[in-house]
């Protein structure tokens, strides 16, 4: 039986340390920053699940102590890898490629395109709303003062 | 047996993270950096788990914890700085 673990926890860790050197590999040898994101993001996460399910059934086994921490880390990394996935395909999205480029979505825009929120929306509006405000009463006191160039020293009304 | 099997886990991983490291140096775009950056992270919390197969220690998971952490947090920090130019809006 003992030899049966042994092996089990061998192949695991051959299995885990061959993926993650596959999923550096990628990113080192694809062609561009999509093909690249897909690479690591996927098998080193297989990987690491592997050394780590090794690990537990290692200390489980042959230490006698068999802890769940393992179990903690891999479902962190299995919830994080998506994310940190998604924000970089975001990141690529808006940086690298020209918006041209992009297929028009079926409704909407591109969610990179977009303001986060209505109220991100809605305080871009009024900003703008507020700067317009600004130059137009800018526009009104030069021209006020032009007005009042001509006159002596007389006292100058507040605009 | 485990032996074998941890030398090469352990070599592979040292391995992946030269790999990473020249994409660190020498890459097109700044997001491939912080995606080499992250697979860096993911690589070195297996490296320490299998270190800890090794020494039969069971100290470095919490390094482990933290390396994962950390990890996430700033790659999501710096994408998303790429991505808004601001953190906190």
């Amino acid at each position: 039986m003992e030899l049966f673990w042994e092996i089990l926890v061998s192949a695991l860790l051959v299995i885990g340390g061959f993926f993650g050197l596959v999923g550096s590999f990628g990113m080192v040898k694809l062609p561009d920053s999509m093909t690249r994101l897909h690479a690591p993001t996927k098998t080193t996460t297989l990987g690491v699940g592997c050394c780590l399910i090794a690990s537990m059934l290692w200390f489980g086994i042959f230490e006698g102590a068999l802890s769940l921490h393992e179990l903690m880390i891999s479902l962190f990394l299995f919830l994080t890898a998506p994310l940190t996935a998604h924000f970089l395909s975001k990141a690529i999205l808006l940086r690298d490629i020209p918006r041209s480029d992009l297929p028009p979505p079926t409704d909407g825009d591109w969610a990179v395109y977009t303001p986060l929120s209505d109220t991100a929306a809605h305080e871009l509006e009024e900003a703008v709303e507020i700067q317009e405000l600004r130059k137009e009463r800018a526009r009104l006191r030069r021209q006020h003062e032009d007005d009042w160039e001509g006159e002596l020293d007389g006292e100058r009304p507040e605009p | 047996m485990i032996t074998y099997a941890l030398i090469f886990a352990l070599g592979c991983y040292g391995l992946a993270l030269l790999f990473n490291l020249y994409r660190v140096v020498r890459s097109p775009g700044v997001t491939d950096r912080i995606l080499a950056l992250d697979t860096m992270a993911i690589n070195a919390i297996a490296l320490i788990v299998c270190f800890g197969i090794w020494e039969g220690s069971a100290m470095f998971f919490e390094a482990s914890i933290l390396y994962a952490m950390v990890g996430f947090v700033s790659t999501v920090a710096y994408a998303k700085f790429l991505l808004r130019g601001d953190l906190i809006e």
